[in-house]
């Protein structure tokens, strides 16, 4: 049976295929956590950043952790909304209360 | 010898209670003894097709019965129906039915697809009858490249792959000059030599005078008018 | 078993009988399916990486509002917070935009003190002088600087500012630095013309993660016109900010399905009359309903796993070994400083498969279902292609 030997075989292949890019995966992981992320950490501490640097147009594109619901609304009446930042970042409802708790020692977040 | 079908009283109808209602076959009754070789025979459009095809499980009568090795196949589901169809039937259709994008190999082992059977020992089978009528040179041609008698042997060793008890052949002879028709009439012969029943339609008088046919049942507008035997 | 096998050969064989047909439908739907995968991967991606990150972050960031407006909060609340319990440093941050014109940019400028210990990602000093500067990797292509040059910029009273980049932020670090330049505070207080006794915002330190909040509503309480955020709510937005579910995301996800539905609505909507003529012959032969149906099965389930394991592994590649090539232009937009950066490769296990569930059970559906009818039907009604 040919075919199905064939196909098989690719099926296969390309769960061999997966199973790789799955230990390239925790490698890189690894190698990240252990090389470059507590630098990073120790970054963000010393320079108490609260945000990435992705998208530099406005104060909540840029710091959408520090942005409330109207921070968008200041920018000034008639303002083009910020492409496509502004729709990547959806508003997220406030959570005084959050469920949210992170585990200090691992940086693992709970909710 | 025992009955191997028994027909009582069928009748289909197509568009039943329609206004283009057709009555193909009214209130036909028959029977067929193991190891028999009938032919039915009328002109076209008697009933002859359908009432092969009710005999042969392909289609459903509107009324009546149908008992197929002593059991009435005539209300069981379809899906019951193809284990049936494997098991007792070979069937060799008029316009024969082949997938023509599919080598001749293919064509002849498609039966035994769902069976118990290797891949091995389905090829080792195909490969006797493949030689026994002459189509090994064939194996991987596609039966779109073949003529009309290749074809029909192709029909016929699809029909007796599966070692049916029944072969039913609607109108075998029609695509076939005389020196063809012959052959597959030595073929058939053999065949009920073996043991096998077979049914034949046809309206062609130089099979229903064959030496090996049993019996002829003349039909006319879906009934039997006639049998005799031959 | 052998059944089955020999089944899926036929399935094989069927498939490969219309050869470009099937092949092109392999095509679309992996790509399709490595669309979504990717969309997926690079959002989980940098969710995880920003998560795994921030929660260095402050506990609490202190801002001050007035007339609901954002402003300038005062040195002297630092005190205040102070005194509440459980708190540790309470630290006044200079920090604010730049536009540069001649760039059209925008850059964060940050404040630190003078004579830190060296930063592991700078390449360079530290700051020891009030006319020293660090530097993103987006600021120096933007400038077209590097450290020991001079960086200039236009301060608030429309007087030019030069200082030294004394060091260079390193490109692994681009996804928190990109547009970052850095001042002693002195220099930025001056340069923003910000008057003294006043900050952007405070941090304040918590000793007891736990009572994070509670130190929140304190400080709501005792200086009601701040608005205190919390490092759960920092990272509340970035458990939510990459989220497939929302914004342009949402948008390419729900494009990619649409065109998949299509996709399987073709399919769905048409038998042929020569697959009606294909079954009825099997059924004639001696197949079951139910050998059709798994032939059918098997022919869905050849495309559609074929599709998604190649879907995914196009996917992987593009985002995680070639940087998302495809998908950063549609990330990036139009942010004149979008920070070059290699994604980690985390993969959502749960994601893949509900995406796997999404895309290979329709499609099996797809193929299966309009053959029930004739599979149900009469061998010889679907022979005739009734």
């Amino acid at each position: 049976m040919r075919r199905t030997s064939c196909f098989l075989g690719i099926i296969a292949l390309f769960l061999v295929h997966l199973a790789l890019l799955s230990l390239h995966s925790r490698r890189v992981q690894k190698l990240w956590r252990e090389n470059e992320l507590p630098e990073t950490r120790k970054l963000v501490h010393r320079l108490a950043l609260t945000d990435v640097a992705l998208w530099t147009e406005a104060r909540y594109t840029r710091n959408p952790a520090l942005a409330d619901f109207f921070t968008p609304f200041q920018d000034f009446p008639a303002a083009f909304e910020h492409f496509p930042a502004g729709s990547i970042i959806a508003p997220t409802l406030p959570a005084v209360d959050s469920r949210l708790s992170i585990d200090t020692t691992t940086g693992r977040t709970r909710q | 010898m025992a009955d191997i079908i028994q027909v009582k009283r069928i009748s289909k109808y197509y568009n039943w209670k329609k206004p283009d209602e057709v009555r193909a076959l009214i209130d036909v009754t028959m029977s067929v003894k193991k190891g028999e070789a009938l032919v039915l025979c009328g002109a076209s459009g008697c009933g002859k097709t359908t009432l092969l095809g009710v005999v042969g499980c392909m289609s459903r009568s509107t009324s009546g019965s149908v008992l197929v090795a002593g059991r009435d196949v005539s209300r069981l589901p379809e899906r019951f129906l193809g284990d049936v169809r494997r098991k007792t039937f070979g069937f060799i259709f008029q316009q024969f039915n082949l997938i023509r994008t599919v080598s001749v190999l293919e064509n002849i082992l498609l039966p035994l697809y769902p069976g118990d059977l290797s891949m091995g020992q389905m090829k080792e089978r195909a490969g006797r009858i493949l030689a026994r009528l002459d189509l090994h040179d064939k194996v991987r041609t596609k039966v779109a490249r073949l003529s009309g008698g290749e074809q029909q042997r192709v029909a016929i060793a699809r029909a007796l792959i599966h070692q049916p008890q029944v072969i039913i052949a609607d109108e075998p002879t029609a695509h076939l000059d005389s020196t063809l028709a012959s052959e597959l009439l030595d073929i058939l012969s053999g065949l009920k030599r073996e043991g096998k029943t077979v049914l034949i339609a046809t309206h062609d008088s130089f099979v229903s005078g064959h030496p090996m046919i049993n019996r002829v049942i003349h039909m006319r507008d879906g009934r039997i008018i006639d049998s005799s035997d031959s | 078993m052998i059944r089955l096998l020999k089944i899926l050969e036929f399935a094989l064989s069927s498939l490969a009988r219309r050869k470009f047909k099937n092949l092109s439908i392999i095509v679309v739907y992996s790509f399709t399916i490595a669309v979504l995968a990717s969309v997926l991967l690079l959002t989980h991606s940098l969710k995880k990486t920003a998560l795994a990150v921030l929660v260095d972050a402050p506990a609490i960031v202190v801002q001050r509002l007035v007339g609901g407006r954002h402003e300038l909060v005062p040195i002297s609340y630092s005190r205040i917070i102070e005194k509440i319990p459980g708190v540790g440093r309470v630290h006044p941050r200079v920090w604010g935009y730049y536009y540069d014109s001649l760039y059209h940019v925008n850059y964060t400028l940050l404040g630190i003190n003078k004579g830190q210990r060296r930063f592991a990602m700078v390449s360079g000093k530290t700051l020891t002088t009030d006319e020293q500067c660090i530097i993103g990797q987006g600021v120096a292509g933007a400038q077209h600087a590097e450290t020991g040059m001079d960086l200039l910029l236009i301060d608030s009273k429309g007087v030019g500012y030069s200082c030294e980049i004394s060091g260079t932020f390193k490109a692994n670090s681009n996804l928190w630095t990109n547009d970052l330049i850095v001042l002693s505070n002195e220099a930025l207080q001056g340069f923003f013309g910000m008057p003294d006794g006043l900050a952007t915002d405070i941090t304040v330190e918590v000793f007891n993660g736990r009572e994070v909040a509670l130190v929140a509503q304190k400080i709501k309480r005792l200086l009601p016109d701040t608005r205190p955020i919390t490092i759960d709510e920092i990272l509340h937005t970035y458990t939510s900010i990459f989220n497939w579910r929302s914004g342009m995301m949402l948008t390419v996800f729900t494009s990619s399905l649409i065109a998949f539905s299509i996709l399987a609505w073709d399919k769905a909507t048409g038998i042929s009359g020569e697959e009606k003529r294909e079954i009825g012959i099997l059924k004639a032969i001696g197949w079951d309903t139910g050998d059709v149906l798994t032939l059918k099965l098997f022919e869905g389930i050849i495309i559609s796993v074929t599709s998604f394991l190649a879907g995914i592994s196009l996917a992987y590649v593009h985002v995680f070994l070639l940087d998302a090539p495809l998908l950063m232009p549609v990330l990036k937009g139009w942010s004149v400083l979008f920070p070059r950066f290699h994604l980690v490769p985390y993969i959502d296990g749960y994601q893949i498969i509900v995406l796997g569930f999404l895309t290979i059970l329709p499609y099996m559906a797809s193929t299966v279902l309009p053959s029930w009818k004739t599979a149900i039907t009469d061998p010889e009604n679907a022979m005739r292609g009734v």
